[in-house]
């Protein structure tokens, strides 16, 4: 089966534990305001490139995502869109013992049995929640987050796969209101949360929007320091 | 057997019969598996000393690269009277000349690069000196221009081949220094007049007869280097009796050596793990404490920070940042599968901590997935703080050359004390190329230097036409070169013979004949774009294909792609193999380096437009790096490529210069360190050869060519070697700025 990359890259510490490579998957449902790769929405562009093809780039990297305790992370674009090509690749990597984790934003029916059969062999699920609130989400990202949070409940809880918890921090948005004491306690009826990660907001894919010709929407946001993550982080996990 | 005591406390072994310091050191010393934590740092004393040392290196920089010259004294081992920085301080003794970084004055590589290089800095020399050297004593340099023929000559001014040691000294050679410790010069003699013995009967021919003038010169320089010893009231003619004495002993004969020798590197060996038996011993019988050990070691790199040679600006051209390459090989594992790292593994590595970074001595780790982890650690520690370290597949070359090996230069591995190679500079292979697509003539001066092919007609490049004119290049540059090589050893032999260096090594030793190549990702990446696009030659009014069209994608080198990665190794295999056919002198053995030192940037300059989109004049990448900026799948496929490489086809080494940024790694401090930790063991778990690990982030550099003053020790690793940043020229700072950094996507 054919899967359309966006891109590939061999090394990354800040896509999971140890030593990751990185898939970046053609293809996204959702149109983030603050999305810093969006040339991977559209679902025309990127490279077709087969399993076994992928698989071979992966393997010869093995050494390394073995010695890290590291592993393959798919990303995007929003990968669930490719499942079907997603359950082949990750049969075959699961046979050569490698750990996968998939950085999602969810948007995806809980119900679908092909989640369960990913879930067979997914180690970890990278779960972005762009926003608790559902007219939030639909504002910031052009979907509500329903299905998001209901497919969260699904790994979690019913597949017990772990999950980190990936937030992107937009100062006045995504602490607006009770918004974060929202999140932290629907984050708490989550059973398989090993890790919080605070992600700062910033405007370094900005120039992408310009090369496409969109329009990009946010404006005088304050771009948040380690000290300001690490505030969010403590208040979501203490 | 008779009683040794400076031998006292040691084990038994044949060492102790016959001349064998690997022996010596598998029977006595003591592995180290912990971590840094028992590291001392400076004393007052070595404080004070490199104080005193730094305001001259700043006096040296201000002064345009050179503090002080000799221009009437010849250098040999007994030319100068025992200088000192500051007697009180010193603990290690020994310099040059009379005086800290004062160059001594070394014509025996060649008169007229001697007197230039002193007029660059603006010296004369003794109008008598000069004399004497041209008059009534030939120089290396005048010897091999005796002999080039035209082709040569031709060759070498169009820059096909260059950086050839014809007009300086060869170096590359390395005396194995710890056997003036350990066995004293007396007993060293001895055996060397055995030796000359063992000829006395043998046929007079010309290799006898070289052979039993060597030995005297070699006899000769133990006896000088018994004397130089003397001048600072020591007896090294008796085996060194404590740590102090085996650090002294063991610099004297590295002294000796640079005393006479300008070699373009003057590699120390291996001694670390060596020294650390003596101060083991001392420190277990009550003698010696931790903070008194490194204080020793300190001291001893003090002195090898100060090592100077008398450059011109041409040869700073290519070697780039007044580099003398004391490479010292530290860790490894033993023949029987434990480690050779000992404590002193990490003093020698602390010493970047306790004098702050810097290029020289050029600290090379041997590394093994089986070193100890603490080591490995406190290894990634220092590189990711200072950039000065390389490292090399000690697994994979352990297999060649045993336990006891050093790395000369950069990357070339040889057995210590019985091996060694005449330094063969390299091959401008992409300018190879472009002889291929333009009938054997210059692409920038028309010169007519190489053999006469057919005329390409074609509108495009075609990929097997392209390759079978191609290794018809190779097999005629192939010949060129190492008839150069040849004559350029047999003079240098001749006339500049390293014979305290060589009395360091056994009677019969294996000689290399190393070559090497420059350009290869520029290759592979031009016959992949012939290959995977379309590239139509562009011709000149001389019809001189000067440029190229190149429609459609192609893979680059870097990516760990196969279909691109699959022609270096093929490019490095074809010309090793026509090395292979052509004869070299006294039967060495025929190796190639993928290695550029910084000459990237002058081959670069001398190279005409290449078909992967390098411009003309534009560098090389460096070694057998990527091209700059074509790594276009991150760290890991970068790694990939260059790994898949072949040693056995590049047993001179294959360099890899590596730079990213801190953030890369990760977070923490401890992120980092685990992370290069992992980088290291994969790379050479995938056979990697060597790779030198910058972690630095672009804007220091930049922020140093604007204030230098802010950055005196800043220190970066170019090509298998490392230097002070700000004593780069400005286009070699562009080339480095300009170089990929890995960072965070």
């Amino acid at each position: 089966m054919l899967g359309r990359i966006h891109s590939l890259e061999s090394f990354s510490t800040v896509d999971g534990p140890g030593i990751r490579y990185v898939v970046f998957m053609q293809g996204c449902n959702l149109r983030c305001k603050f999305c810093h790769n969006p040339d991977t929405w559209s679902s025309s562009c990127g490279n077709l490139m087969s399993s076994d093809e992928l698989l071979e780039k992966i393997l010869s990297v093995k050494e390394y995502l073995f010695n890290s305790n590291g592993g393959v992370t798919f990303t995007g674009g929003e990968p669930l869109l490719q499942i079907d090509f997603l359950i082949e690749i990750c049969s075959k990597l699961k046979e050569h013992g490698i750990h996968i984790a998939i950085d999602t934003a969810g948007d995806f029916d809980y119900s679908n049995e092909k989640i369960d059969k990913l879930c067979e062999y997914v180690d970890l699920f990278l779960y972005d929640i762009k926003h608790i609130d559902n007219i939030e989400h639909k504002n910031l990202t052009g979907v509500f987050n329903r299905n998001i949070l209901s497919l969260a409940e699904h790994i979690s809880n019913v597949k017990k796969i772990p999950m980190w918890i990936r937030i992107v921090y937009i100062p006045g948005i995504t602490d607006k209101g009770d918004s974060l004491d929202r999140y932290k306690k629907f984050i708490s009826t989550l059973k398989s949360v090993e890790k919080i990660e605070i992600l700062p907001y910033h405007e370094m894919g900005k120039y992408k929007w310009k090369e496409l010709g969109l329009k990009y929407e946010l404006e005088n946001i304050k771009i948040p320091d380690d000290a300001d993550c690490k505030r969010i982080h403590d208040y979501l996990t203490n | 057997m008779e009683e040794i005591k400076e031998w006292k406390g040691f084990d038994d072994g044949i060492w102790r019969d016959k001349i064998d310091v690997r022996d010596f050191i598998i029977n006595n010393y003591t592995k180290y598996e912990g971590d840094d934590s028992f590291l001392k740092g400076p004393t007052e004393k070595t404080k004070k000393l490199w104080e005193i040392v730094s305001n001259l290196l700043k006096e040296e920089t201000k002064k345009g690269g050179v503090l002080d010259a000799d221009t009437s004294v010849i250098s040999n081992i007994l030319s100068h009277k025992a200088g000192y920085i500051d007697k009180d301080l010193e603990i290690i003794v020994g310099l040059q000349t009379e005086k800290p970084l004062k160059r001594a004055f070394m014509p025996n590589g060649g008169i007229r690069t001697a007197v230039k290089a002193l007029e660059q800095y603006g010296y004369s020399v003794d109008k008598e000196v000069e004399h004497i050297f041209t008059e009534y004593r030939k120089t290396h340099n005048q010897g091999v221009f005796d002999a080039y023929t035209a082709q040569m000559r031709a060759c070498r001014k169009n820059g096909i081949i260059t950086g050839l040691p014809d007009a300086y000294s060869r170096g590359r050679i390395i005396g194995d220094y710890r056997r003036v410790a350990l066995y004293g010069t007396a007993k060293l003699i001895e055996e060397k007049i055995k030796d000359k013995e063992e000829l006395e009967f043998a046929l007079m021919d010309e290799e006898n007869i070289r052979r039993r003038e060597e030995m005297a010169e070699q006899i000769n320089a133990l006896n000088e280097l018994t004397q130089m010893a003397n001048e600072y009231g020591f007896d090294i003619s008796k085996p060194a009796a404590d740590a102090k004495e085996a650090i002294q002993w063991t610099y004297f004969g590295y002294l000796g050596a640079i005393k006479e020798q300008n070699g373009a590197a003057m590699s120390i060996g291996r001694i670390s793990t060596f020294l650390d038996i003596y101060i083991q011993r001392d420190i277990e019988a009550g003698k010696l404490t931790e903070e008194e050990a490194q204080e020793l070691m300190d001291q001893l790199i003090i002195k090898l920070r100060i090592v100077r040679f008398m450059r011109t600006k041409e040869y700073s051209a290519l070697f780039a940042g007044d580099p003398n390459w004391v490479t010292e090989s530290i860790g490894g594992m033993n023949n029987n599968g434990d480690t050779l790292v000992t404590k002193n593994s990490f003093r020698i590595l602390q010493t970047l901590f306790n004098l702050g970074p810097a290029p020289e001595p050029n600290l090379t780790v041997l590394w093994s997935n089986k070193l100890p982890e603490g080591f490995k650690k406190f290894a990634s520690k220092v590189s990711i703080r200072t950039s000065s370290i390389q490292y090399e597949n000690d697994d994979l070359m352990r297999q060649y050359y045993g336990d006891d090996y050093s790395i000369a230069c950069c990357v070339s591995p040889m057995r210590t004390g019985k091996q060694m190679q005449f330094f063969g500079a390299r091959c401008n292979l992409a300018k190879s190329l472009l002889y291929a697509l333009n009938s054997g003539k210059d692409e920038i001066t028309g010169v007519q230097v190489g053999p006469v092919l057919k005329e390409i007609t074609t509108e495009y490049l075609d990929y097997d036409d392209v390759m079978e004119r191609l290794e018809e290049i190779f097999d005629w540059v192939a010949k060129v070169y190492v008839d150069a090589l040849n004559i350029i050893h047999y003079m240098h032999d001749k006339y500049a013979y390293e014979r305290l260096e060589m009395a360091l090594h056994d009677k019969d030793i294996h000689r290399t004949m190393a070559c090497g190549i420059a350009g290869l990702s520029v290759v592979a990446d031009s016959l992949s774009a012939i290959k995977y696009a379309k590239v139509k030659p562009i011709k000149d009014e001389r019809g001189i294909i000067v440029d190229f069209d190149v429609e459609g994608d192609f893979p680059c080198f870097g990516n760990d792609d196969n279909r691109v990665d699959k022609i270096a190794i093929d490019i490095q295999t074809m010309f090793m193999n026509k090395i292979r056919e052509q004869k070299t002198y006294r039967n060495s053995e025929p190796t190639m380096s993928i290695l550029t030192i910084t000459s990237n940037v002058v081959y670069g300059e001398k190279t005409g437009t290449t078909p992967d989109g390098r411009k003309k004049g534009e560098p090389f990448a460096p070694g057998a790096n990527p091209m700059y900026h074509r790594e276009k799948q991150g760290i890991i496929a970068a790694l990939n490529s260059v790994a898949k490489l072949d040693f056995e086809e590049s047993k001179d080494g294959i360099s890899y210069t590596f730079t990213m940024t801190p953030s890369v790694l990760g977070k923490t401090e401890d992120e980092k360190v685990e992370t290069l930790k992992v980088l290291l063991d994969s790379y050479f778990e995938k056979t990697g050869h060597h790779i030198n690990i910058n972690v630095l982030d672009r804007e220091v550099l930049l922020d140093a060519m604007d204030h230098p003053e802010k950055y005196p020790q800043l220190t970066i690793r170019v090509s298998g070697y490392a230097v002070n940043f700000v004593k780069l020229s400005k286009k070699h700072q562009l080339d480095i700025i300009s170089r990929t950094f890995h960072d965070v996507k």
